[in-house]
């Protein structure tokens, strides 16, 4: 399905398509992992809306990303339950690891790392958002572990694409 | 001995699918809902049974559902706050992830309750599981004829819509949620017009809260009596209880209302880590006046919290123990009621941001004689001058830890340092 039928579709649950800009924009940042003008500007036009309403919702809310962030987006939760229970020294330990400050991206394209606010999830503090995953009772260990687990996937995905690419001369 | 009703299918390998629901008798309180019930009487019925909102403010549920207008040509709505966002509080995203079916035909009964045929989920973009197993969710209902049209062969339609947020806190406060649904930034309106005359579309609407909409079969099939017999006559009914922070086991944990906040986080949730000490406890989500040690004893409902001054709000648990700097933990407080500010009223939009900078600065050893009182006066400036509760929270959170831990801020500006590191 294309990304003009998904917003369509999406679009279909509601009486005003302005209701849909937020649902679109999802769908959007899912098909090109941030939102750029130029479909900022697209998402308004399948919906018919105002250019500024979609301009005004995708730097509003927090989940939406104007600028490109890296293949993993590390949001790491300070809120209190998780700084209670540790997760100063995991953002100490990650900048550390990455070379990289919070807010920031490694040279690479691979790591944002990001803090958030509370992601709802207390009760697994210290917590990690990374796409759509939750990742609990984080220790160094663990986050080690973790960021390993990615540069490995990043890796597969690498090679994937590498395997995708037609030879020379096909 | 108590039985829970609410967590009873969570630990269940498949709480999710249909299958695990109807074969705990789900869906039961729909089918006799439709037919054994008018709207009004079901109105009636919650009433009776005293459910009072499980998103923090404790409002009335049935008074809230009798405010939506008879009568009127416009379509009437039904919006689910599934916004969880208040630091502490997780107990919603459970449901849904674990026990949807739970939260639908709670939405369905409610929805037949006050005349709707759509409902809007308005659940936080992070909750990707949640809003995955709330989708598989509502197209089993379709397809068993649980949602859809002439629902369980009776002349009552109705659609559940999931809406999906981007991060923003601000969404939880109702008329806020209202705009972000209607695809403008979430920011609260005045009141009034009550969104059950003006809501969505300018449309009657009612909005409750995930864990409240997932009492309402349990009432339907056991009875208000039931309800009520649970827990104090005037916040009666089971709860759920989100524990976090410094304690053995941190967790969500479904008792009576009205539990005594010892019991709870020293019987249930195992206590403190090994060899500290409880200092404090913030009982309800950060916005909650925190609760020192010695005043432990106080049930967990709405009004005995609210007698010694805090509240229940989500009853969001966080513990705090005797290694721990309340200056920190004020400060990172007022640092996400800063960051989540809709920006809408002075008050809190500009209070918030010189509240956060002297707290900052007292944390870092570099406070100044007369900034405690600064903050007094800023906390008297923001509070019940917004629009919403935001400011109001900030400014309450900050008020209790600077009354039970004056001598801690004292500390960290007399001594130019943080006691604690």
């Amino acid at each position: 399905m294309s990304m003009r039928e998904k917003i369509e579709q999406a679009a279909a649950a509601y009486p005003d398509q302005r209701s849909a800009i937020m649902p679109a924009l999802v769908i959007a940042q899912k098909e090109h992992g941030h939102l750029p003008g130029p479909v900022l500007e697209e998402v308004a036009d399948i919906l018919g809306v105002e250019r500024i309403w979609v301009y005004e919702l995708a730097t509003f809310y927090t989940l939406f990303h104007t600028e490109p962030v890296g293949m993993f987006h590390l949001q790491l939760c300070d809120n209190v339950s998780c700084m209670l229970c540790g997760s100063e020294n995991l953002l100490r330990h990650m900048e550390g690891a990455l070379g990289i400050r919070r807010g920031d991206t490694t040279a690479d394209g691979l790591f944002t790392l990001s803090t958030v606010e509370c992601l709802g999830a207390c009760e697994m503090a210290p917590v990690m958002q990374i796409g759509d995953d939750y990742h609990g009772d984080l220790d160094v260990a663990r986050l080690d572990a973790l960021l390993d687990s990615l540069r490995a996937a990043a890796g597969r995905v690498a090679d994937d694409e590498r395997a995708s690419q037609p030879l020379p001369g096909e | 001995m108590f039985e829970p009703v609410l967590l009873k299918n969570i630990e269940a390998a498949n709480g999710h699918l249909l299958s695990t629901y109807e074969a705990g008798g789900g869906y039961q309180a729909l089918r006799k809902a439709l037919s054994e019930n008018t709207p009004d009487e079901l109105v009636e019925l919650v009433k009776q049974s005293n459910l009072r909102g499980r998103g923090g403010a404790g409002f009335p549920t049935g008074m809230k559902w009798s405010f939506v207008p008879k009568g009127t040509d416009k379509p009437k709505y039904l919006c689910c706050n599934a916004d969880e966002g208040e630091p502490g509080t997780f107990k919603d995203r459970i449901i849904m992830e674990r026990d949807p079916h739970q939260l639908i035909e709670g939405l369905a009964v409610s929805g037949y309750a006050i005349g709707a045929e759509t409902a809007y989920v308005y659940v936080r973009g992070e909750y990707v599981t949640a809003i995955r197993r709330l989708e598989q969710a509502i197209a089993e209902a379709h397809e068993r004829g649980y949602l859809g049209k002439r629902i369980l062969g009776t002349e009552f339609n109705f659609t559940v819509h999931i809406h999906c947020g981007a991060g923003a806190y601000i969404c939880g406060e109702e008329t806020a949620m209202l705009e972000s649904l209607e695809g403008k930034r979430a920011q609260p309106r005045l009141k009034p017009p009550f969104p059950a005359v003006a809501g969505l579309y300018a449309s009657p609407t009612v909005i409750n809260n995930v864990e409240t909409l997932a009492c309402v079969p349990h009432i339907v099939t056991r009875g208000a009596a039931w309800f009520r017999g649970i827990g104090p006559d005037k916040s009666p009914g089971p709860k759920l209880y989100c524990v976090s922070g410094q304690v053995k086991k941190p967790g969500l944990y479904e008792l009576p209302m009205g539990i005594p906040l010892r019991e709870l986080v020293e019987e249930h949730a195992g206590g403190p880590l090994p060899g500290r000490k409880i200092k404090a406890v913030i009982p309800g989500g950060v916005s909650a006046p925190v609760i020192p040690e010695p005043g432990l004893e106080v049930g967990m409902d709405f009004d005995s919290l609210a007698a010694v001054g805090s509240m229940l709000g989500s009853a969001g648990v966080i513990v705090v123990d005797d290694s721990t700097c309340m200056v920190k933990v004020a400060t990172r407080i007022v640092e996400f009621f800063h960051h989540e500010s809709c920006g809408k009223c002075t008050p809190c939009r500009e209070g918030l941001n010189w509240t956060v900078k002297v707290l900052r600065r007292i944390e870092a050893g570099e406070g100044a004689p007369g900034d405690l009182e600064q903050l007094d006066m800023l906390c008297k400036g923001i509070f019940g001058n917004t629009f919403c509760a935001l400011g109001d929270g900030a400014a309450m959170g900050l008020r209790a830890a600077l009354k039970h831990f004056r001598d801690e801020f004292v500390a960290h500006i007399e001594e130019r340092r943080c006691p604690f590191h």
